[in-house]
């Protein structure tokens, strides 16, 4: 019984990681732009929240009708007044300039909230969960499993049920020819990015909810969704979540094994993926 | 109604147009003749803002348009029939009819005309593009940027790659579509083709106009000299 736990808080973390990756995975797939400051962004999202949640004095939850749109609005202007910049046919100026961004968020957020390790209390939230037979399952790690889906449900439908989605799917493929279209790309990558945020910011609230970060914790958070995207290939959101899902059944495995192994079982799991399926489980089409 | 004067392009130090003058009226038909690399694609990607060029060597209803970015450029009325289709893969065939409408304007087509002008779209409407023959994905590519209600279209390369009996059918539809009040500059590599649909023709040779005039007085022969840029 020990193990059924140990998968089935894994597949709850997976939906972590899953929203984690998602923004990534999105950015990615329609402006081939890899945003290092990925997991950096996600953290400033947990200490925004943190500030809004002690300053208010409302629960952290609640803190995401100020957070998302906040860091979609930091999102658009990113991409609008920097990021559009170093956009060409090289994806490696943008790599280079959000690498710079990572090392400067990092020491923005040291210099700012210190060092030490902070985390978000949800009152009740944090220890309520359900018992099913001999298994307890916590009420936080279930609602950021069901948020995790309803947010890559919405995604998915925005992508095939709207006009704008319509319009990411005609600039990722062909960015030249959707401009004749009478979209301006620089606008389209802008809102692209903002959306990538506001999904960070749920990310971040989540994080910060769940375990304590400091300044330092952005990489760790964006290899995870590196892994979760490259793991249910790219360009498929829902194989980000069961990239996401595989990842924390992993690490959870594990930590069961041996508490030091946790995330070295996440990541040699991904390199035996990577070693036999390159292009993901499920990835969407050949680029 | 759109006028190109002086018009010069480089990619890096190559220089692909030498001071291009073109001009195409209401309700025109202009086609544009060329060998491969003399600058026909070129000059279309200048007109509708791919490639920059200075403000006043594009004239859109005496306005200078040149300094425009592409989506403003096509929301002015100029829409391209790009050279192979490109069509956009992850949508389906109506969704690239409704993206071509993202523009805004709106006239005489929309889906059920376009539909109508080519029915062979309608049944196949929820296929991905990238099932169909090439000849449909030109009958996409011509609904696509019908679906704009533009005043002007730019078609490169209308015929390229295409079966004879389809190019046919897409020559048999341009007197319907033209006779909405369009004007068209086309790009056709058939000389007898682009004299006969056209009313004026220009020819360019190495990023040059080395003969232009009324379909009526050019001959074949004149072409095929201007070709070769004797």
């Amino acid at each position: 019984m020990v193990w059924v736990n140990s998968i089935l808080q894994g597949v709850l973390l997976g939906g972590l990681y899953a929203l984690f990756a998602a923004g990534l995975s999105l950015i990615f797939g329609i402006m081939r732009l890899v945003n290092i400051a990925h997991g950096d962004l996600i953290v400033l999202a947990a200490f925004l929240g943190l500030v809004v949640t002690s300053s208010l004095d409302i629960h952290p939850l609640a803190s995401l009708v100020v957070v998302v749109p906040a860091m979609a609005l930091l999102g658009y202007l990113l991409q609008y007044l920097l990021l559009n910049r170093t956009m060409s046919d090289d994806i490696l100026p943008p790599l280079l300039v959000t690498f710079g961004l990572s090392v400067i968020l990092q020491n923005v957020m040291l210099e700012t909230f210190s060092a030490d390790p902070q985390k978000m209390n949800t009152g009740a939230l944090d220890t309520a969960s359900i018992t099913v037979g001999a298994l307890h399952i916590g009420v936080l790690p279930l609602l950021m499993f069901a948020v995790a889906i309803a947010v890559i449900a919405g995604l998915q439908w925005l992508f095939y049920h709207t006009a704008i989605g319509r319009a990411f799917r005609a600039t990722s493929d062909n960015a030249d020819i959707a401009q004749l279209m009478g979209l301006n790309k620089k606008h389209v990558f802008s809102l692209a990015m903002a959306l990538s945020l506001a999904v960070v910011a749920i990310a971040g609230i989540f994080l910060g909810t769940k375990t304590s970060f400091d300044p330092s914790s952005g990489p760790a958070r964006l290899i995870f969704g590196f892994e979760a995207v490259i793991i249910g290939g790219l360009g498929n959101l829902w194989g980000t979540l069961f990239g996401g899902i595989i990842l924390g059944v992993a690490q959870g495995i594990g930590a069961q094994i041996h508490p030091g192994l946790q995330q070295l079982a996440g990541h040699l799991v991904f390199l035996i993926l990577l070693a036999i399926r390159p292009n993901g489980l499920f990835p969407r089409v050949a680029h | 109604m759109l006028e190109v004067k002086a018009l010069t392009s480089f990619y890096g130090d190559f220089q692909a147009l030498f001071g291009i003058d073109l001009a195409v009226g209401e309700n025109e038909v202009v086609s544009l003749i060329g060998s491969n690399g003399a600058g026909k694609t070129t000059s279309m990607r200048t007109i509708t803002g791919l490639l920059h060029c200075d403000a006043n060597m594009v004239l859109w209803k005496g306005q200078p348009i040149g300094h425009l970015r592409p989506d403003q450029i096509a929301k002015q009325g100029i829409a391209m029939v790009p050279e192979g289709r490109q069509l956009f893969p992850s949508l389906s065939v109506e969704e690239n009819l409704r993206i071509g409408a993202q523009v805004n304007r709106p006239g005489f087509w929309n889906l059920v005309r376009v539909y109508e002008l080519f029915p062979v779209l309608g049944e196949r409407r929820n296929q991905a593009s990238t099932t169909l023959s090439g000849g449909q994905q030109q009958m996409v590519a011509i609904g696509r940027a019908l679906m704009a209600n533009p005043e002007i279209i730019l078609f490169d390369e209308i015929s390229l790659g295409l079966a004879p009996i389809i190019i046919n059918q897409i020559y048999e539809a341009l007197p319907n579509i033209i006779d909405n009040g369009l004007s068209a500059l086309i790009v056709e590599q058939d000389i007898a083709r682009a004299l006969k649909i056209a009313h004026r023709c220009y020819c360019l040779s190495e990023g040059k106009i080395t003969l232009s005039g009324g379909t009526d007085v050019i001959t074949q022969d004149d072409v095929s000299q201007a070709y070769f840029g004797v």
